[in-house]
């Protein structure tokens, strides 16, 4: 379980994070978002014991970031967004030298090396140089690395960044491999719909600040103040003319050659049903109501800008 | 084994140009003494190898190596942390268990360790000295022993530099100069405290103490000291200190390695102090 009290950080006057509050529970995948410069390296490296906060602390699985800081070591994955490779290293090699510097013995590191290998699908490129797998196959070998020593928490950041389409793929799968491992995982990307379909928990954060937090599906409840509503109707005209006359709804436009329309409404799920009785009462010729799903990114800008507004 | 130490050996000697490098220093180190032993032979009247010139042909190639190891060692250390940072996989590396001790101690190993067998290989070649006379075995040990020791000072200051500066070039650039200072400057120093002391003095015989603490750092006036026990003599006989200079300088650069060592290791996590 991850524990974070207050922990902020300034560089100057400049604030990379302010005071942040939160826990994440043992097997949960925790997705952070944001815009690049937002914190989401800053927290992750505090996490990692590279970087002290200026305030607050953190513990992870009990030891403290910053008393304990070689205990959080062994209980921590990490993952940075940018990272090297040594030249002249084979794919084995790499793993052996980190299981090493784990202070994992050398005939236990024997055993876990192929099996790692073979969890990121790199079994066939054991013996080949680090510096000429493709960025794919070595974003798959750091996660690896990150795996060696068998930690309970994963500290991912941006994974995915700068790969193809089948290789983000790819490295979804292993998360979701990961996640069923019972692995408790914090992983960041800047896009939300990337994040939303393997996170059970994603906390939104924009210049330092955590914007909000919770399920998708929640953080888009409690955001979206209004509902995009789409109707298909026999009659255009006095469609627009009914729904116009609600004080509730804006934005009307028509959609799909004149046969249906879609609308910003404000309201709860009585309101809106209350709209689609009355429309029926009115005899309004509709075919069908129905709410639409959002966009997330929509949701995601939407956040972020209400807060450089603010 | 210390994990650094290890991955760095495998990656230093899996090139082919570790030992294409040992090759021709080995080459260079072999016409230089064939040279010498020409130039010595042939200006000699009697055209035979005296065990005085055998001697001379020693310490050459012991001052020669010595330039080797000023010259080679800030190459080797002077980015062994930076370029890690600038390589990104520093943060990869301090996010493992390992003590930053064990971290910095692997690099400095792992950096003069290709000097080392630079100079372990070039044993043969000092050991056709034996075949004329002229050096004892201990004073054979004792070169390359203040080699090693030399060896160890400037890696030391190579591993701070690196650890202290975030950019390479700029950390060897100082660790260069540094060792410049060391083995020019001091030498530079003692002479102008001597002549200054030799204009202004009153007393006669002139004793100039502050010369002693200037040439105690310079490894070029111990290592001839190895050599010339008329230089402790004369050293004396200038600063009126007794104590033997090679002592001074083996104690000074111990104080120094240790103190390199002890900044490099507190800094090497520097992110993780507070208030940085």
């Amino acid at each position: 379980m991850i524990e974070i009290k207050g922990l902020s950080k300034k560089y100057g006057k400049f604030t990379a994070l302010q005071p942040l509050d939160l826990q994440i529970d043992a097997g949960c995948v925790f997705g952070f978002v944001g815009q690049n410069g937002a914190g989401k390296s800053t927290t992750f490296s505090i996490l990692a014991t590279l970087l002290a906060p200026t305030s607050g602390t953190a513990t992870i699985n009990g030891a403290d970031i910053i008393k304990q800081p070689k205990e959080v070591r062994k209980q921590l994955g990490y993952m940075p967004d940018f990272f090297g490779v040594y030249d002249q290293l084979k794919a084995e090699e790499y793993l052996d030298f980190y299981g090493a510097s784990y202070g994992i013995p050398a005939a236990q590191r024997e055993k876990l090396i192929p099996q790692l290998l073979e969890l990121v699908n790199l079994s066939h490129k054991r013996k080949d140089y680090v510096d000429l797998l493709s960025r794919g196959m070595k974003q798959r070998l750091c996660l690896a690395r990150s795996l060696i020593h068998d930690p309970a928490v994963l500290i991912l950041d941006e994974p995915a960044s700068g790969l193809d389409p089948r290789a983000r793929i790819e490295m979804r799968e292993i998360l979701k491999e990961l996640k069923n491992m019972g692995k408790t995982i914090l992983i960041s990307s800047h896009i939300l719909p990337e994040l939303a379909e393997m996170c059970d928990v994603i906390g939104i954060l924009d210049q330092g600040k955590l914007v909000a937090q919770g399920t998708v599906s929640a953080i888009q409840q409690q955001l979206q103040s209004e509902k995009i509503i789409s109707v298909k109707t026999f009659d255009m005209q006095k469609t627009i003319a009914f729904f116009e006359e609600n004080p509730r709804i804006t934005k009307i436009e028509v959609l799909e050659e004149g046969k249906a329309i879609q609308f910003l409404f404000k309201g709860g799920d009585e309101e809106q049903q209350a709209l689609l009785k009355t429309a029926i009462q009115k005899e309004i010729p509709i075919i069908s109501f129905s709410e639409m799903e959002s966009n997330l990114e929509d949701v995601f800008m939407e956040i972020t800008k209400e807060v450089e507004f603010s | 084994m210390n994990p650094v130490l290890n991955k760095e050996l495998k990656l230093r000697f899996r090139s082919g140009k570790t030992f294409v490098g040992i090759l021709f220093y080995l080459l260079a180190l072999t016409l230089l003494m064939v040279a010498l032993m020409y130039v010595l032979r042939t200006s000699s009247p009697s055209g035979f190898f005296k065990p005085q010139e055998s001697r001379l042909m020693f310490m050459f190639l012991a001052f020669f190596q010595l330039g080797l190891v000023l010259f080679i060692t800030p190459g080797l250390t002077g980015g062994v942390i930076s370029s890690e940072r600038e390589r990104q996989t520093l943060s990869i590396l301090l996010t493992t268990t390992q003590s930053s001790f064990t971290i910095v101690i692997g690099k400095l190993l792992s950096s003069i360790s290709y000097l080392v067998l630079l100079i372990l290989a070039s044993l043969p070649i000092y050991s056709f000295v034996f075949l004329f006379g002229g050096i004892s075995p201990t004073q054979l040990a004792q070169v390359f022993f203040f080699s090693l020791f030399t060896m160890l000072v400037i890696g030391c200051f190579g591993v701070l530099f690196s650890t202290l500066i975030r950019k390479t070039i700029v950390s060897m650039v100082t660790t260069y100069s540094v060792t410049l200072f060391i083995v020019a400057g001091t030498a530079v120093i003692s002479l102008i405290l001597f002549q200054i002391a030799d204009i202004y003095a009153v007393a006669t015989p002139k004793k100039v103490p502050s010369v002693y603490f200037s040439a105690m750092f310079n490894p070029g006036i111990v290592l001839a000291d190895v050599f010339e026990p008329t230089v402790s003599e004369q050293i004396k006989e200038i600063t009126g200190i007794k104590f033997p200079i090679w002592a001074a300088h083996l104690i000074t650069y111990c104080i120094v390695i240790v103190l390199s060592l002890t900044i490099s290791v507190r800094n090497l996590r520097a992110n993780m102090k507070k208030g940085s």
